[in-house]
């Protein structure tokens, strides 16, 4: 009866869609107040809807109803707690509806925080993001209902691949999707923007808060998936060029250029139409990202189960939102103005750069995302493009935009000296240059590629905090300098805390590339290998019980110079309901330091108490990969929580010259 | 109409054309480095009498080598189809039953000996045939893997089309469709025969 239910609201949801959609719109249009009112409840009633239809589902996983297809599929009655509430995005038709939860949901933050605007454009606003929902609710409803009943219905379930059985499950997909869908609300009010024929400053300040968050969202999602299959994968890799991991990477690099020229468009009413094409094709890309993986036409680790209706859906539906965004823009696009003018070197210049060569940045993954698509289609053969590519490719493009991220708050908007801002930085940029020159030995060698990252590490980190420091002491009142700093806005903090994060990004990504140490060796139950100064001694593997697996236990004693020595324990899984084994590693994280551990075979399969062959790696600030990402994320909600962005007031007030 | 913006259409056009062919193929279908090469030599036992069995004994006939074993839930998907084509009497099908003791994790299959593997192997193959229907002219034991390996398989159940001068014509991974028999092995078969009776 429950799922019955939540089919039901499912189905409701769609009529409420499409009407709130299309009268929203209309009745902005037509400047009918009522039809512009009911926008407002009926995105409340649309969110309500899909969420009691969520709800309805997780309850059928909770009490294991495998008379519910989907939950027969993804679950069992052996499988945790956890992972039977995480379990409903484990698989193609769950995940859609948690993709719908989050649509509607963001909706109906846009609803609630958006009191400041006109309220036509509030109700254009809304409506695009309820014909979004609809055309969700659309391929939920005809292709891939979570609800369908499996009669009769099975005694057991199949469970969730043992590959998903990890917090990272809990976590990764709900903050990717929050990122993925947070764009929409970007794409709306560009839509929104566009249909009105207003593409104005205080359009760019609405839509930035959102694009923040979504942004923010869409860093952290990213970053604990590459830190899932950095340890649950047993490679010790963090990030594969997977064409599934592109599609999640495309929209961060476009959404990190709309953040920038949001800025110029806000401040400067420059790049109108850039911005305006920027946060539709975010979206877009978020939702080529959804058809790359569930319609099968690329091969990865994280391929849904494939159904050729899905992929003709998503397809048609792509030539929906993308067409007829593009058609309004090439429609309106002509006849914006081009905004205030600027010299060559300028902040305004600087961000277009930036830009520019995120842009390129996007356009590169995407070829070599699609290349082995366009190479079948042509008849040509079957190949796959890899990691030497993207990171050919990447290094070129990324280096002088990083270098840029140190120059571009000390540019002035409309004029700036670039022999100033070289001036200023004489000291940080000496510094840098130190840095390149010396750290790398610490780690046992110069290579030019990592003295590179750390240059740029360093540099970036300098000026961003001479810059800050400058910044206070120029607007320092009475209460001394650390008074200042506290006081500076939100905003400034949240830009700076973002570009340090990326500097500790960087740093770890240069230093792990070039200096982690690896060995695979053969291993009998007290013998030693050494890498540095760490001794990993094997002490053996036993078997163990898991509540829904048998496990070979490893057990591996860490130590080094001068610390009392550590266990590892990594394992060996066999799920009861799967044919895979999963290597679990056991990782020793620290901040300047990963021990990593992972099990490979035994010798004789007969003896798992002999011989095996185990991989051990020592990586060098790996951490900082993922806590650059963090203080990037932070960064950015940091930015979102400005009081600029809370009042119609303080708006207005900030906007006064 | 002159828009300095309608390239991006033209862009987007193209890319939903690639898109919609990328639909029409599998990525998963890779060209097997095996095809029109000769069947890897091997010796195994007969799953019904111990015998050895090399592909040499079919020498001058069209067969098909399936891959399988009870553990493969995918092979259970298929079967009917194969017990469908057997009853036809195109063509011999060889099963490989594949990893039968050691592919299935849910036991600990480190703690057998070989003979006794072997029996165990026996007895579960010769159950699941028993349940399910016997498409087989006759199955051989590939207990450890070796053989697969020489034939690349990487996914059970696969199925290979060998031609009466030992050359593999074709390669199924995963389960044969009702389709991929129809449009693929079928006309492969027929055209085979032709060839033989020229």
């Amino acid at each position: 009866m429950i799922p019955e239910l939540g089919l039901f609201s499912l189905i409701l949801a769609l009529p409420v869609a499409l009407c709130t959609g299309i009268l929203a719109l209309w009745g902005a249009q037509r400047g009918q107040p009522a039809w512009i009112a009911l926008a407002r409840s009926g995105t409340v009633a649309l969110a309500l809807l899909v969420g009691v239809s969520y709800l309805c589902l997780t309850w059928s996983f909770l009490q294991n109803d495998f008379s519910v297809l989907y939950v027969a599929r993804q679950s069992s009655s052996s499988l945790p707690l956890i992972y039977r509430v995480a379990g409903v995005w484990g698989g193609h038709e769950g995940s859609l509806l948690l993709w719908l939860v989050m649509l509607t949901g963001w909706a109906a933050l846009a609803r609630f925080y958006s009191r400041a605007l006109p309220d036509a454009l509030r109700a254009r606003v809304l409506g695009v993001l309820c014909l979004v929902a609809a055309g969700f609710l659309l391929f939920i409803l005809f292709t891939s209902n979570p609800f369908l009943r499996l009669i009769p219905g099975a005694a057991e379930g199949r469970e969730l691949n043992p590959m998903l059985q990890d917090p990272g499950l809990v976590i990764h997909p709900p903050l990717l999707y929050m990122g993925y869908v947070g764009f929409s609300v970007a794409y709306a009010f560009a839509v929104a923007a566009l249909l009105s024929g207003q593409l104005d400053a205080a359009w760019a300040r609405w839509s930035r808060p959102w694009t923040l968050a979504a942004w923010a969202f869409l860093t952290l999602g990213i970053a604990v998936g590459s830190w899932w299959a950095y340890y649950e994968l047993g490679w010790g890799g963090w990030w594969f060029w997977d064409p599934v991991e592109n599609a999640s990477f495309m929209p961060w690099l476009a959404g990190t250029a709309l953040i920038h020229s949001l800025a110029v468009t806000e401040k400067r009413g420059s790049f109108k139409n850039w911005t305006v094409l920027l946060a539709v094709s975010t979206f877009s890309l978020s939702l080529l990202g959804t058809f790359l993986v569930r319609s099968g036409v690329l091969t990865s680790v994280h391929a849904f189960a494939n159904d050729p209706a899905r992929g003709i859906f998503i397809l048609a539906f792509l030539v929906a939102v993308i067409g007829a965004s593009l058609l309004l823009f090439v429609w309106r696009a002509p006849k914006v103005g081009l905004g205030g003018r600027f010299a060559l070197v300028s902040r305004e210049s600087l961000l277009l750069v930036n830009n520019l060569l995120l842009a390129v940045a996007t356009g590169a993954v995407l070829l070599g995302t699609l290349y082995p698509l366009i190479v079948d289609a042509l008849g040509i053969g079957k190949i796959s493009v890899g990691p030497p590519y993207f990171n050919a490719v990447f290094v070129p493009i990324m280096a002088p935009l990083l270098f840029l991220v140190g120059i571009g708050p000390f540019a002035r908007w409309k004029a700036a000296s670039l022999g100033e801002i070289l001036r200023v930085n004489k000291w940080t940029l000496g510094l840098a240059a130190l840095a390149a020159l010396t750290l790398p030995l610490v780690y046992g060698g110069w290579r030019p590629l990592a003295a590179l990252g750390v240059f740029l590490a360093a540099w970036i980190f300098l000026a961003a905090t001479l810059h800050f420091v400058r910044q206070a002491r120029a607007t320092q009142g009475g209460g001394g300098l650390l008074a200042s700093v506290l006081k500076q806005s939100l905003h400034f903090w949240g830009m700076h805390l973002a570009h340090v994060g990326l500097a500790v990004f960087v740093a770890g990504v240069s230093i792990v590339g070039a200096y982690e140490a690896e060995k695979s060796v053969k291993m009998a139950p007290g013998d030693t290998v050494g890498i540095h100064a760490y001794r990993f001694r094997f002490l053996g593997v036993q078997s163990v019980e898991g509540p829904n697996y048998q496990a070979l236990r490893g057990e591996m004693e860490l130590s080094e110079n001068g610390r009392a020595p550590r266990r590892l324990f990594p394992e060996k899984r066999f799920y009861h309901h799967s044919a895979m084994p999963m290597t679990e590693a056991a990782i020793d994280a620290g901040l300047w330091r990963d021990a990593y551990v992972a099990l490979g075979e035994p010798l004789d399969r007969e003896r798992p108490d002999g011989e095996w062959v185990v991989r051990v790696y020592v990586k060098p600030l790996v951490d900082w990969i993922w806590g650059g990402a963090f203080l990037m994320a932070l960064g950015g909600l940091l930015a979102l929580l400005d009081r600029r962005y809370r009042s119609r007031r303080a708006a207005t007030q900030e906007n006064t010259p | 109409m002159n828009n300095r913006y309608l390239w991006l259409f033209v862009a987007f056009a193209l890319l939903i054309v690639l898109l919609a062919v990328g639909l029409t193929r599998d990525p998963r279908e890779i060209p097997s480095p095996l095809i029109d090469k000769p069947a890897p030599e091997f010796v195994l036992p007969r799953l019904d009498n111990d015998q050895p069995f090399t592909p040499k004994d079919m020498a001058g006939r069209v067969w098909l080598l399936n891959v399988w074993a009870s553990w493969c839930a995918s092979c259970r998907d298929e079967h009917p189809l194969l017990v469908d084509l057997a009853q036809k009497k195109l063509l011999p099908i060889v099963g490989l039953n594949y990893k039968e003791v050691r592919g299935d994790l849910s036991l600990d299959a480190t703690k057998l000996a070989l003979e006794a593997e072997k029996r165990e192997a026996a007895a579960r193959a010769n159950l699941w045939l028993a349940t399910h229907g016997n498409p087989y002219t006759l199955s051989i034991l590939d207990l450890d893997g070796k053989v697969g390996i020489d034939y690349g398989v990487y996914g059970v159940p696969e199925t290979y089309l060998i031609d009466e001068t030992g050359i593999i014509r074709f390669k199924q991974i995963g389960p044969i469709t009702p389709e991929t028999l129809e449009k693929k092995l079928l006309p492969l078969i027929a055209q085979r025969d032709q060839k033989t009776e020229d």
